[in-house]
């Protein structure tokens, strides 16, 4: 791919040396890495060796005691997470966070939420140029939804769909947001083999549509479809980085994952 | 230097009572998540009950004075306990799986129906403790002279907290009550009977808090039906001052918030006491979120 | 049979009516009652955007209310300017004061929010009865407020006044309505569910939070002019602890939809009333009905419906087979349609 391109792509986000502690245990070490524009790039690791935080590192919800990230050029370390947003980092949740109470429409237009101007008193005497928003904003919702084909359960409480599609709609309002880098936390997570299929897809689609995508994934099959570089963690270290196939002869990683095994 | 110590030990009295009062706030909210508003006026209860007590027990004569007290005191926790018990069955328990506020509601309106139940038995006006219950020794500290009654109050709130504190922490059921306030659902797995641990709660903090509304009366000598309010509110300050759901929290919170309103009524202002208090509270939250021992509670992510 | 949106929207209609006419069937005495159960209205649809759409446990309303009262008295009375040109500047003083309070205290946990906002109204209170500044007329009040004039026409009768509030009632439910049908009211409801998912697709949460607070705070204040100039004597008691308490349960028993609020309101304000002649007992009953109501329907006489959205006739055109065989399909999802 870079080759073809002639100059590698520059790279959409880094971290460099970030650690975060809670309470004296160290749950992300010195972690070091780049993503580059318009890549599918998964983190991957036995259970607790610190993935998820390295994410909420990136998302603003933890603030790294050390390091730096910088995302398109410039520092977002220390930035509240829906400013984060706003620059174009949009995510999903490993334990699926809907408004499960709330329509499907209105989760994906929470995504569309910090892309809209209307304030305070255009809402409240509902003005047209607000209403103009608001329908282009429903419009594009629909659309997002329609991207993950679940168009017709708009309607619904996303708290009544199932598992998997609540795990599209997750991805919907996320991409909702317009991101340029997207963060799926175990976007495969329990889905069936048929969804995880067609997951693949959709990921693929996503690239395409020039979004970057950053991933946890439990699921093998589905990280060495989609991704085209991996990142290993273990015990909030950095032990492996590369193209999957070279991974996954890695004897370090090796090791890690069968040490995991173990303990299950 | 004397009012200094006077004050100090007054505050303490106060924060005792305030103490004893929040407990009950804290244990429900450990184990329901639920403020209970009615507490304050189980609290009121108690003084009556203790009042009409004595007052007939001046009647059976021949037993000796301490023995006439204790036993007053036991049957007003008791009875208060019982009565807390029944609110329970009757005003929370229905709304257990509600919106957390939908219970706050039911409880202001039993706080409402307690108030004016109490006002409907006794009357509007204004009541004097029985005198000859009072305790009118002296003990001489440090060359000054301390009314017994106030130790009275510091020593006997002191005790029970101790006593909940070991029961709590040193006994199975009391170990039931802490699974409980951590996980209700895993509690239950684990065999516990929630719904009997919660009765139990139900029991002792108001049993507490009745307890607290008899010292009250032995302390000022007189009571009126809307005092639940005001202590009560005092009492889940304090209760929100330790950090609610933690019981050396509001043991700690009470006698804080009774030694700052002694001190800074003396001090400050009698008339910007109340004030006052609630602006502690206020500034001690915005340092410390949680109260002075609550513990962060992490945003699981 | 209709769904429950037309039925909701029929008796809305016929409610608006019976309001429309109510004073000209009543006397004196229920005339006032009902200008009341308006002004409370008004405090319990501002509170409602705290409380019911925001979902910030917010227990110390009377606090806003006070200080719209009591700017609207001070400035009337000692500058002498119309009483309803000031209720911008009480909407404002309000808000401000709530901005300042609320700013450090916002982030606060429901149950600790709840206490620091108890203390709030407290404080205000006790500043008023102890005087402070010497502007507030200490335990006494303040009295001699005048009259309010609406296009040189002196509004002094009870019916008057009741036109008037409802008529702010009116312009509330239609404002407050729209805002909750907006990008604004939306936050608060993903506010409401779940903050830190809120926060993490791009709501600030602080900002709206705050901003709720602020907007009911105005209101508040607001009504605290129409108070004053319905009383035009105001003391520290109106605006107790017990005051919020019964615009908080109003706005529970609710159940968060703007016709909720104000049958609840109705129930609350109008009960005691007809409970009268148990004089005594009123408030026993009155308690009682609380704790009966709330486990009778623990979510509240009537939830918000759900927001309502232009969709069917774009849907077509973005289900590529027709909305029917893909409700079909069921579970099997269709490959996503590339653009």
């Amino acid at each position: 791919m870079c080759a073809e391109a002639g100059t590698a792509p520059a790279s959409l986000l880094s971290l460099d040396g970030v650690t975060k502690i809670f309470g004296g245990l160290i749950a992300v070490n010195d972690v070091s890495f780049n993503v580059r524009e318009g890549s599918v790039v998964g983190l991957i690791g036995p259970n607790g060796a610190g993935k998820t935080t390295v994410f909420n590192c990136i998302t603003g919800n933890y603030l790294p005691e050390q390091g730096d990230i910088l995302f398109a050029g410039r520092s977002i370390r220390g930035e509240k997470p829906h400013a984060i947003v706003e620059l174009g980092i949009a995510r999903t949740f490993q334990s699926i966070r809907l408004f499960s109470r709330l329509p499907v429409l209105e989760n994906v237009l929470a995504g569309q939420h910090c892309r809209l101007k209307s304030g305070l008193l255009a809402s409240m005497f509902h003005t047209p140029s607000q209403r103009r928003e608001e329908r282009k904003a429903v419009e594009r919702a629909m659309e997002e939804l329609a991207f993950v084909g679940l168009a017709e359960k708009y309607a619904e409480e996303a708290g009544s769909l199932s598992y998997g599609n609540q795990r599209l709609v997750e991805i919907a309002r996320a991409l909702a947001s317009n991101p340029r880098l997207l963060i799926l936390d175990e976007p495969a997570g329990g889905m069936n083999d048929q969804e995880t299929v067609a997951l693949v897809d959709t990921i693929t689609a996503i690239r395409r549509r020039g979004v970057t995508v950053l991933l946890i994934e439990h699921d093998m099959r589905l990280v060495m479809q989609v991704c085209r570089h991996l990142i290993v963690l273990e015990h909030g270290t950095m032990i492996a980085e590369g193209a999957p196939e070279v991974v996954r002869k890695d004897p370090d990683v090796i090791r890690a994952y069968l040490g995991a095994e173990d303990e299950m | 230097m004397e009012e200094f110590l006077q004050q100090l030990l007054n505050g303490l009295a106060v924060g005792g009572i305030y103490a004893l009062v929040a407990l009950g706030y804290t244990m429900v909210y450990g184990v329901l998540k639920l403020i209970n508003f009615a507490h304050g006026d189980l609290f009121t209860i108690g003084a009556y009950l203790g009042m009409t007590l004595l007052v007939s027990s001046r009647l059976a004569g021949s037993l000796p004075p301490v023995l006439v007290l204790l036993a007053v005191f036991f049957m007003v926790a008791l009875l208060v306990a019982l009565v807390g018990c029944l609110l329970e069955r009757a005003a929370y328990r229905p709304l257990r799986k509600a919106s957390r506020l939908s219970a706050v509601v039911s409880a202001l309106g039993a706080s409402i129906f307690f108030q004016n139940a109490i006002m409907l038995i006794y009357g509007a006006r204004l009541y004097v403790y029985p005198e000859d219950w009072r305790p009118d020794f002296t003990v001489d500290i440090l060359g000054f002279t301390v009314p017994g009654v106030r130790l009275l109050v510091i020593v006997a709130s002191l005790v029970l907290m101790l006593a909940l504190h070991a029961f709590i922490q040193r006994t199975r059921i009391g170990a039931a009550v802490r699974a409980v306030a951590i996980d209700q659902g895993a509690a239950r797995l684990m065999g516990i009977n929630v719904d009997r641990i919660i009765s139990l709660v139900f029991l002792i903090g108001p049993g507490l808090g009745g307890a607290a509304g008899l010292m009250v009366g032995i302390y000022y000598g007189q009571i009126d039906f809307t005092m639940g309010w005001s202590y009560g509110l005092k009492a889940f300050t304090a209760a929100i001052l330790g950090g609610i759901g933690n019981i050396p929290g509001a043991m700690l919170g009470g006698l804080l918030l009774g030694v700052i309103e002694a001190l800074s009524s003396a001090y400050v202002s009698m008339a910007w006491k109340d004030a006052i208090a609630f602006l502690v509270l206020i500034l001690i939250l915005i340092i410390r979120p949680t109260g002075l021992l609550g513990e962060r509670v992490a945003d699981k992510l | 049979m209709m769904n429950s949106a037309s039925r909701r929207r029929a008796a809305s209609v016929i409610l608006a009516l019976v309001l429309a006419v109510l004073p000209l069937l009543l006397d004196r005495y229920w005339t006032d009652v009902c200008v009341s159960i308006g002004l409370y209205a008004l405090l319990a649809l501002s509170l409602n955007v705290i409380l019911g759409q925001a979902g910030i446990f917010h227990m110390g309303h009377a606090a806003f209310y006070a200080v719209g009262a009591y700017v609207t008295a001070i400035v009337n009375t000692q500058c002498h300017v119309p009483v309803l040109w000031l209720m911008p500047l009480a909407g404002c003083a309000a808000a401000l004061f709530a901005l300042i309070v609320a700013r450090p205290i916002i982030h606060l946990r429901g149950d600790y929010l709840l206490i620091v906002t108890i203390g709030i109204v407290e404080i205000v209170r006790i500043a008023l009865v102890n005087d402070v500044g010497g502007l507030t007329g200490g335990a006494n009040g303040i009295f001699g407020i005048a009259r309010p004039e609406l296009f040189g026409f002196k509004i002094r009768k009870g019916i008057q006044f009741y036109y008037l509030v409802w008529g702010m009632v009116g312009a509330s439910l239609l404002l407050l309505g729209w805002l909750a049908r907006s990008r604004f009211g939306r936050a608060l409801s993903y506010i409401k569910e779940d903050d830190i998912a809120a926060e993490g697709c791009g709501v600030d949460v602080a900002r709206y939070k705050l901003a709720a607070f602020v907007l009911g705070a105005f209101w508040a204040g607001m009504a605290g002019t129409l108070y004053a100039a319905k009383m035009t004597i105001i003391a520290p008691e109106s605006f107790s602890f017990m005051e919020s308490v019964i615009i908080f349960a109003v706005v529970i028993l609710s159940g968060g939809s703007q016709l909720g609020v104000l049958v609840s309101t109705f129930l609350f304000i109008g009960l005691p009333e007809l409970l009268r002649e148990f004089s005594n007992a009123r408030m026993l009953i009155f308690g009682l009905a609380m704790m009966v109501m709330m486990v009778w329907r623990p979510q509240g006489l009537l939830p918000p419906l759900p927001r309502r959205y232009r969709v069917r006739e774009r849907l077509s055109r973005l289900l590529p087979r027709g909305a029917g065989d893909a409700a079909e399909a069921g579970n099997t999802r269709e490959v996503p349609h590339v653009r």
